[in-house]
């Protein structure tokens, strides 16, 4: 009941809204190339489904690839930075440049180091990384300073004590940049796909060229639906391994 | 009358100084001597240096001149890291570990098997009143109920010294005396020097069998107090005359440190 109570309301807010569009495009006489009526959209939906469907399954393949490499190398080069200052302050500037960088700029250098596919899946690692270490090493360095001194009292090293206290004191943290990080993860594959080829990136990019708008809607559409779908999977997982001890996963 | 036992590890302090970066100097040509198995409060204004000499007596800092010797030198024996515990001023406890896996960290953080562990932990547990809640997390637990787990984390190994800051000032006062009682109970039972820093005359008075006040910083000795009441320490001893005269006491020699 109380997972209805959560869906319905924005379930019913996207419906009334569509169906305003719907009626606004009508009656206002836009050509339908400006902007489609949602119902053209839902048309598409069904008759380029298998080739829409097909596109969706490219593009998640590889943004949840590269998502998964950002999360993983986010975490150990988050773990490498927080262990001692001067490694911190060398190369955290260069982490920096991930967050900086203008991907759709160096999209095209990707496509000639790598495979079509796998440039698109850098392309979904880099603009995810930085969220990850950001936020991983800001959990990693802001462990509470009682526990570290309860820690050196009975001796821990430095690998029970990341082990059993830094780490775990930034699981929170964890799961905010992969929030954060799994949405980028998308649109960096999108991105790449634009230039490399594939996936939802190409079926945006033909059918602008076609001024298909309503394929382009459609498109966009189920872009999103990959990222929310990532967005509730990883709030799924934020609820079961946090509802015992933290404060954000408690009502 | 202060009773002194034989069991527990003894302190002394020689000369210590102790100035931050910052210049603040917190302590400067400190002596201080504590015996094996006393109770002593140590009591002072905010900022006298109360909690640097429980990070200097627990190792975690270091003076720039004078000794700190923790166990006999010499004679007795060398303080080993199961033998020293220290309780902070709040619970700070592992949110994400259950009770009994909080109260086991320390053993676990000295690399005792399992199997003790796990007997050891229910024990403390036990000692402090919180079977029951030995599966629970610490965000189920109320403030009083945390500080107990924080208490039996430190007991479990059976420490010979246990370094207290403050710890049950952010209690309510029914709770605090409570956990007053319980510890001196904690005390009696077990071998061990205890050095319990607070801003409270009467906590002082009720748990300590001596009580040393400290003046403004950089933190020296006002009054060195034997507290004059009997070992049992009872609620109802809060009441009694003598307890009122051992609390004036202390309160002047705070007024007199310039608190």
């Amino acid at each position: 009941m109380r997972a209805w109570g959560r869906i319905l309301p924005p379930a019913i807010a996207f419906v009334v809204g569509a169906l305003m569009l719907e009626m606004a495009v009508r009656w206002s006489g836009v050509p339908s190339y400006l902007l489609p009526r949602p119902s053209a959209v839902c048309q598409t939906l069904v008759d380029d489904g298998s080739e829409l469907l097909a596109a969706l399954w490219t593009t998640a393949r590889e943004a949840l690839i590269g998502f998964a490499l950002s999360a993983i190398a986010g975490v150990l080069i988050a773990l490498l930075l927080s262990s001692a200052r001067w490694v911190q302050r060398a190369f955290y500037p260069y982490a920096v440049f991930f967050q900086t960088v203008p991907i759709i700029a160096i999209a095209p250098l990707l496509v000639i180091w790598f495979r079509f596919d796998l440039a698109v899946i850098v392309c979904a690692f880099i603009v995810s990384l930085f969220p990850m270490i950001a936020n991983t090493l800001s959990g990693l360095l802001s462990t509470d300073p009682a526990l570290r001194d309860l820690f050196r009292l009975y001796g821990a090293g430095r690998l029970s004590t990341m082990w059993k206290l830094r780490l775990p004191s930034a699981v929170p943290n964890i799961l905010t940049g992969l929030r954060i990080s799994g949405g980028l993860a998308v649109i960096g594959a999108i991105v790449g796909e634009f230039i490399a080829g594939g996936g939802l990136g190409s079926v945006v990019d033909e059918a602008r060229t076609q001024q298909r708008t309503d394929k382009v809607f459609a498109a966009v559409l189920l872009a999103s639906v990959l990222g929310l779908a990532l967005f509730g999977l990883i709030n799924l997982m934020s609820w079961l391994t946090l509802r015992r001890w933290h404060a954000s996963e408690q009502d | 009358m202060t009773t002194v036992r034989s069991a527990g590890l003894p302190i002394h302090i020689r000369g210590v100084r102790r100035a931050f970066d910052n210049g603040v100097v917190a302590l400067d040509g400190l002596d201080l001597d504590v015996p094996a198995g006393q109770f002593i409060a140590i009591l002072g204004p905010s900022g006298c240096g109360k909690s640097t000499l429980l990070r200097l007596a627990a190792g975690l800092d270091k003076p720039q001149s004078g000794s700190i010797a923790v166990g006999g030198a010499g004679r007795g024996h060398k303080p080993g890291r199961a033998d020293l515990a220290y309780v902070f001023q709040d619970a700070h406890l592992l949110p994400w570990r259950n009770v009994l896996n909080n109260v086991a960290l320390p053993l676990e953080l000295l690399h005792v098997g399992r199997r003790q562990r796990a007997e050891c932990s229910r024990r403390a547990i036990e000692r402090v009143g919180l079977a029951d809640a030995a599966n629970r997390y610490p965000n189920q637990l109320s403030g009083g109920m945390k500080m107990r787990v924080s208490l039996a984390r430190a007991m479990v190994t059976e420490p010979k010294l246990l370094l207290m800051d403050e710890p049950f000032a952010a209690l309510d006062e029914i709770t605090r005396h409570k956990l007053d009682e319980q510890l001196r109970g904690l005390w009696s039972a077990a071998e061990m020097t205890v050095v319990f820093v607070t801003h409270s005359t009467s906590e002082a008075v009720f748990l300590a069998d001596r009580a040393v006040v400290l003046s403004r910083r950089p933190g020296r000795i006002v009054e060195d107090h034997p507290i004059d009441l009997p070992a049992e320490r009872v609620s109802e001893l809060r009441g009694t005359s003598a307890f009122a005269r051992e609390t004036r006491v202390l309160y002047e020699a705070l007024e007199r440190g310039g608190n």
